[in-house]
């Protein structure tokens, strides 16, 4: 494990067990994936023959229409879902069940309410780092924070926060585990559009920084294309696959304004708006 | 979190915020129509209602007193003839306890009954405190001896009745929270064993109190035989914890196994050890429903007390309505009626102080 947990972003590379794995590798590979729901009138089958390759370092946004089994999709990467065929493998290795090595930021911030800020985020790091001084365990949570700009709401309670400051944290604690892989459910969803553009503005910068190999499942098409890398279409379920996928060629770091300005910008827009109406 | 206690937070606690609050802006002068509303639902209808009460119960106690004196006298009449019956009446009217009728007691008796028990109370502690005093060197010598000190043995007044009702419903309390939360935890983590044994918590949470006593009874009497321990009280207090704590074991199996889905997926994630889970996120998620278990226990063990006291002979506020029922002196129901608002009075304090503990480990913002 890195122990160099701040300020490591000179090196991308993961080295792991002695391996070093080269930064253009693939991170996170879902092969033939299915997922099946048993009904009473006969197996409802969410996902079927769903192939989707993600590289390290790379920032994926999934976008398709309510019901196509995105969310499921995603559950299954964090490993809260069950896998009903093929398989999802990350770094080669396939999982078994959830584990820290994913961090998942969810639609609704699910902090613990009782705890504050920090203790929400310490809650995570204390997990992953046992073996790192309790300061410095603290220092991690605290920079996160600062990171998402809490650095005034250490000791709040979590229900004292608005529900953008609660989606910061999730966001600081989901970066703070140093996860292989960053799976983002709607996380702006449930948000007003300002609150919207400042935390994808916080997260991308803090991305920036960690280069973080993000999944992240969004309806907004235009947090779509400033995100990503590449634009993952899929088709309306059942059997929901791959439909297209669209690379976004906007070189990093990216601002909001030379987003909007480039001149491909809205025939992305528009790929995006013809895959969805189609 | 830390505050002093001010005569707003006070009130506040006792429920009286809104009514005392209204007052005062009567006196500073801060009206408006809003206010007089106010005034009108938070001061005059809440003594109003105090009013009628006291105006229904009193007229109601002076119609039974009627009724009663009215047959006392015409059973005079019949039996000893017309110069008794005569007699007695004149011995009703000029209000004389030794020949009042035994009837449902005036709030003005009921006031009396309070002092009588007052000065009871003042009279007994008085010859208590003598006691000591007179027994101390004794005392100290036979302990000095090894032998067993001299205690007073003397009757218990109404306040001691209270107290002893007080420390008897909280060693229940007690009984109740240390084997309704752990079980109620053990249960509500696990499906398999909830289902297993939902038979017989549907089974045991209705039955009586009367019928935990003598269940209790049954085995507590096997362990005390030999001992000098005051089995009354044990009997007592074990039987108002089992007869309370399914309250507090049902709720807390619940909030145990009906934690927020989305702290479980977080747990899943950072693959907390299972003590961790409990610990960190299971419990904390479930306490406020494990405390509102608490809060009904409380209500139900006070409650069911005064029923175990008086069937367990055990000292306590029971035992005292039971034993004023039946001595049957002239001022033996009014002293039942005030130990009832005494009873109430507790029960309300109770209440309100789970109440306060509760709001205090609930974690929404709206509670």
């Amino acid at each position: 494990m890195n122990t160099t947990i701040l300020e490591n972003n000179q090196t991308h590379a993961y080295s792991e067990n002695g391996i070093v794995y080269p930064s253009s590798g693939v991170m996170l590979d879902l092969v033939h994936l299915k997922k099946v729901y048993p009904t009473p009138k006969g197996d409802y089958i969410v996902l079927e023959d769903l192939n989707l390759q993600i590289m390290k370092e790379e920032f994926v946004t999934i976008i398709g229409h309510s019901g196509c089994g995105k969310t499921t999709m995603l559950s299954m990467i964090a490993g809260l879902n069950n896998i009903s065929g093929g398989a999802i493998s990350v770094l080669g290795k396939h999982i078994k069940g959830p584990g820290p090595d994913r961090g998942v930021i969810f639609q609704s911030p699910s902090l613990m309410p009782w705890m504050t800020a920090l203790e929400n985020v310490l809650l995570g790091v204390n997990q992953v780092f046992p073996h790192v001084p309790k300061s410095q365990r603290r220092d991690i949570a605290k920079y996160y924070l600062q990171k998402v700009g809490l650095e005034d709401a250490f000791n709040k309670k979590a229900t004292e926060l608005s529900q953008g400051m609660q989606q910061r944290v999730g966001i600081a604690r989901a970066f703070a585990i140093k996860p292989k892989v960053l799976l983002l459910d709607e996380p702006f969803g449930m948000l007003d559009s300002l609150t919207r553009g400042e935390l994808q503005d916080i997260l991308i910068e803090i991305w920036n920084k960690e280069k973080i190999t993000a999944v992240m499942i969004t309806h907004d098409v235009d947090e779509a294309i400033f995100l990503a890398d590449r634009v993952v279409m899929m088709t309306s379920g059942p059997k929901a696959k791959i439909g297209d996928i669209l690379n976004i060629d906007f070189e990093r770091p990216r601002t909001r304004k030379s987003v909007l300005d480039h001149d491909d910008y809205y025939k992305y827009r528009k790929h995006l708006i013809d895959f969805l109406e189609h | 979190m830390k505050q002093s206690i001010t005569l707003g937070s006070v009130t506040k606690f006792i429920g009286l915020a809104g009514f005392l609050e209204t007052i005062k802006n009567v006196f500073t002068g801060k009206l408006d129509k809003e206010d007089l509303k106010n005034i009108f639902r938070k001061v005059i209808m809440p003594l109003a209602s105090v009013l009628l009460f006291f105006a229904v119960w009193y007229l109601g106690a002076n119609k039974l007193h009627e009724i009663e004196a009215d047959h006392l006298i015409n059973k005079a009449l019949v039996e000893q003839g017309p110069a008794e019956a005569e007699k007695l009446r004149a011995c009703i009217a000029s209000g004389d306890k030794s020949c009042q009728p035994n009837a449902l007691p005036s709030p003005v008796q009921v006031w009396g009954a309070y002092q009588t028990l007052l000065a009871d109370h003042y009279l007994i502690s008085a010859d208590k405190k003598a006691f000591i005093e007179k027994t101390a060197a004794i005392n100290e010598k036979r302990i000095a001896n090894g032998e067993k000190p001299i205690t007073y043995t003397g009757r218990p007044s109404f306040v001691d009745q209270i107290f002893t009702s007080i420390i008897t419903v909280f060693a229940g309390f007690l009984l109740a929270l240390f084997i309704a939360v752990p079980i109620g935890i053990v249960i509500g983590l696990s499906p398999t064993l909830r289902s297993s044994v939902n038979w017989l918590i549907q089974i045991f949470k209705p039955v009586s109190p009367v019928v935990w006593f003598l269940l209790v009874f049954m085995i507590v009497k096997t362990f005390t035989k030999n001992s000098s321990s005051d089995s009354a009280f044990i009997i007592c207090f074990i039987s108002v914890g089992l007869c309370s704590m399914w309250a507090t074991l049902v709720n807390t199996a619940m909030g145990v196994s009906s934690v927020d889905k989305d702290y479980i997926n977080v747990a899943k994630v950072l693959k907390l050890g299972p003590m961790q889970k409990v610990f960190k996120v299971i419990l904390p998620s479930s306490l406020p429903l494990i405390f509102t278990g608490l809060r009904i226990t409380l209500s139900v063990a006070w409650m069911v007390l005064i029923a175990i006291e008086l069937l367990a002979q055990s000292p306590g506020l029971g035992l005292f309505v039971w034993e004023e029922f039946q001595n049957g002196a002239n001022d033996s129901n009014s002293k039942i009626i005030a130990a009832m608002f005494v009873i109430g009075l507790i029960g309300f304090m109770l209440d309100r102080i789970m109440l306060t503990i509760q709001k205090m480990v609930s974690f929404n913002k709206n509670d």
